[in-house]
């Protein structure tokens, strides 16, 4: 069958089964929209809560990041699923114990402060909005490879379908539909890296196959990529760092504590109904989300070394060793009317020259075979995932699954994120502090329209994303980082820790790490206005801004100890709070104020 | 038997779990990974593989210990839910 007609089919069946499943579940009362009523089994929930977790950034970004980064794209996969030890033994069995709804929540009762909780949805709010633009990107990117149109136009289909898919469920249906989206998307992960495997190195587990021979010859295949690569003056794969190793490091713990500290994956932990399945969901998480995360590395490796055969087909230097471009394939042809893919006959031989003419022993010699620059002077990394299986000649039922699944990673994590923007305004700031008297319908209400205005604003700013998906998404979590977790884990680990420390340590730390990123890439992420400029010259010991939430997170900490031991000490009745939270025994089901 | 000795063990048991998370991610990944990669696995260095794949598995198993030891701690304390 056509490949266009494959994909209708698949997308609109899976898109059929979302939205059958969120009429079914669908929400009515505010504790079934929030929390799913508290009534999902631990292997349940952490399907959702992989399917909520692995968005966009993981599905379709992030292999992309590895097959040009390499080792270096390793703080991606640390950084991500290492955060889930964090969670589990540091704050969701605690918040659990808790009880409420929000973060926030905890916050204000914690800190026995509106402003905390005030500047806890402030905080939430940035993160949160942040991650959704990331996911924007990847919505564009696979709607407009899908049906064939521009970027822009792929975001204004997504924007529309996010609203519609979102607004109507509520956490109860989101949480089963985001199982049916695992199901989908990992699926839509593992086969075409199945295929491919099989076809590069003969062994059928992508895992192993890293670690096999190529399928015709006895060079590893890592050894055969880093071959290929440096080469054509690339950086050698297995070793390029991202940075530096301190760059490296700051980021690989910035997505830690980010993945601990963003509300839409904390709140997955309040819908289990006791304290010791608060602890197993975290496990049964991270066991479905390592099965996409232990692939990537796959599906990078081996996605950059079918890219870079296509194109050099022979010895570097013969000139019909690189291919002609009228006989280019098919998908490069696909990715170009997106914009996403981008070639420039430079020396005029109708051939494609890729390599890297920023590397200057290369280019000089690039230069001997009358080459005049890299052609290939677009290659969006963030089209990987999805021009993989046809880069790698799969059927086309195989790609058109993986647009399905795409398009499930970026919708269950922006339908997360949007609930927990709209919990936060409208339980938090509507129903906590401003508006006390209003109804659960009413309350619904403002929610629903707290989702439809964020969407509009991570749409707008979708347009101009300030960075790949998986970058984008990586500065939500430097924000997450830098205010929340640190609040948290003090709320449980510190009883001095007081309402002045928590509420100056929140501002300190979301400000540097703010300050930084604007500062290098432009006052909210508008082009231009970045007084610095994003080059690693002018960064803090070479830290990226991508990177720095941990040092806005390790000030946090500083100064909310600090702050506490200058001011009043916690009330008794706060430190009775914070010795119940720590013991499981009479967690009841969770409760509104 | 009392709240606060259970705490202090949850406290042990917290500080080895996480000097092991950080020992296969920030130590084995990044720190120490051109020192490991002399030793190769399957045309990888050891340290390139901790990065991409062994701290992941590590992660799962920390989990799960956590989960299981705690279950049983909450029992001994006897703080444990639906008694």
């Amino acid at each position: 069958m056509e490949l266009t007609t494959l994909t209708y089919l698949f997308v609109g069946a899976t898109f059929a089964l979302y939205i059958g499943i969120a009429i079914w579940a669908r929400a009515s009362t505010t504790s079934e929209f929030y929390v799913a009523g508290k009534g999902i089994h631990p292997v349940a929930n952490g399907m959702a809560t992989a399917a909520d977790w692995m968005s966009a950034a993981s599905f379709i970004s992030m292999a992309g990041l590895i097959a040009f980064n390499g080792y270096g794209a390793s703080v991606f996969l640390m950084g991500w699923t290492g955060g889930y030890v964090l969670l589990a033994l540091l704050l969701a069995p605690y918040l659990r114990k808790f009880g409420k709804f929000t973060v926030p929540e905890f916050i204000g009762e914690r800190y026995y402060s509106r402003t905390a909780r005030i500047v806890a949805v402030i905080c939430l709010i940035l993160a949160s909005i942040t991650y959704v633009i990331g996911q924007m990107k990847g919505i564009g990117v696979a709607f407009s490879r899908f049906l064939e149109t521009d970027y822009d136009t792929g975001l204004y289909i997504g924007m529309g379908i996010v609203f519609i898919y979102s607004v109507l469920g509520g956490m109860k249906g989101i949480t089963y539909t985001q199982i049916a989206q695992y199901c989908v998307l990992i699926f839509a992960y593992t086969v075409p890296a199945i295929f491919i495997s099989l076809n590069i190195t003969g062994n059928p587990i992508p895992q192993l196959g890293i670690l096999s021979t190529m399928a015709d010859g006895n060079t590893y295949m890592m050894d055969k990529l880093n071959l290929v690569v440096s080469e054509l003056g690339f950086n050698e794969y297995t070793t390029q760092v991202l940075g530096s190793k301190l760059n490296m490091f700051a980021y690989t713990l910035t997505l830690m504590i980010g993945t601990a500290g963003l509300p839409h994956v904390i709140i997955r932990f309040f819908t289990v109904p006791k304290v010791k399945d608060a602890r197993a969901t975290a496990g049964w998480a991270l066991v479905f989300i390592a099965i996409l995360y232990t692939t990537a590395p796959a599906v990078g490796s081996m996605a950059r070394l079918n890219l870079m055969n296509t194109i050099q087909t022979g010895p570097v230097g013969e000139v019909t060793a690189n291919i002609e471009y009228d006989k280019r394939p098919g998908w490069f042809k696909n990715w170009e009317s997106t914009g996403l893919l981008k070639f420039e006959d430079k020396n005029g031989d109708g051939r494609i020259q890729y390599y890297n003419d920023k590397n200057k022993d290369f280019a000089a010699k690039a230069e001997s075979f009358g080459w005049k620059g890299n052609e290939m002077v677009k290659v969006d990394r963030d089209i990987m995932v999805l021009a993989n299986p046809e880069i790698a000649n799969l059927p086309n039922w195989v790609i058109a699954l993986v647009v399905a699944g795409g398009l499930a990673a970026a919708l269950s994590t922006a339908a997360g994120l949007l609930l927990a923007i709209a919990s936060s305004i409208s339980h938090d700031l509507l129903k906590g502090i401003f508006k006390p008297q209003i109804t659960e319908k009413q309350e619904l209400m403002a929610g629903r329209i707290a989702m439809a205005g964020a969407i509009a604003m991570a749409g707008y700013f979708g347009l101009h994303p300030p960075d790949f998906a998986a970058g984008t998404v990586a500065i939500a979590f430097g924000l997450a980082a830098s205010s929340i977790f640190p609040a948290l884990m003090m709320g449980i680990f510190n009883k001095k820790v007081n309402r002045a420390g928590a509420v100056a340590g929140m501002i300190t730390g979301i400000s540097i790490t703010m300050l930084y990123v604007f500062q290098h890439k432009g006052i909210m992420f508008i082009p231009g206005t970045s007084f610095l400029g994003d080059m690693s010259p002018n960064w803090f010991f070479g830290i990226s801004p991508n990177a720095f939430g941990c040092v806005g997170a390790l000030a946090n900490f500083a100064v909310a100890i600090g702050v506490s031991k200058m001011t009043a000490p916690v009330p008794d009745h706060i430190q009775h709070l914070v010795e119940d939270i720590r013991i499981p025994a009479g967690s009841g089901g969770a409760t509104d104020h | 038997m009392n709240k606060s000795d259970y705490w202090k063990e949850n406290l042990r048991l917290v500080a080895i779990l996480l000097a092991i998370w950080f020992a296969v991610s920030f130590l084995f990944g990044i720190i120490l990974v051109d020192t490991l990669n002399v030793i190769r696995v399957g045309g990888v260095g050891l340290g390139f593989w901790f990065a991409q794949q062994g701290s992941i598995y590590t992660f799962l198993v920390l989990i799960f210990v956590y989960t299981k030891k705690m279950n049983t701690l909450d029992r001994k304390y006897d703080v444990h839910e639906d008694k």
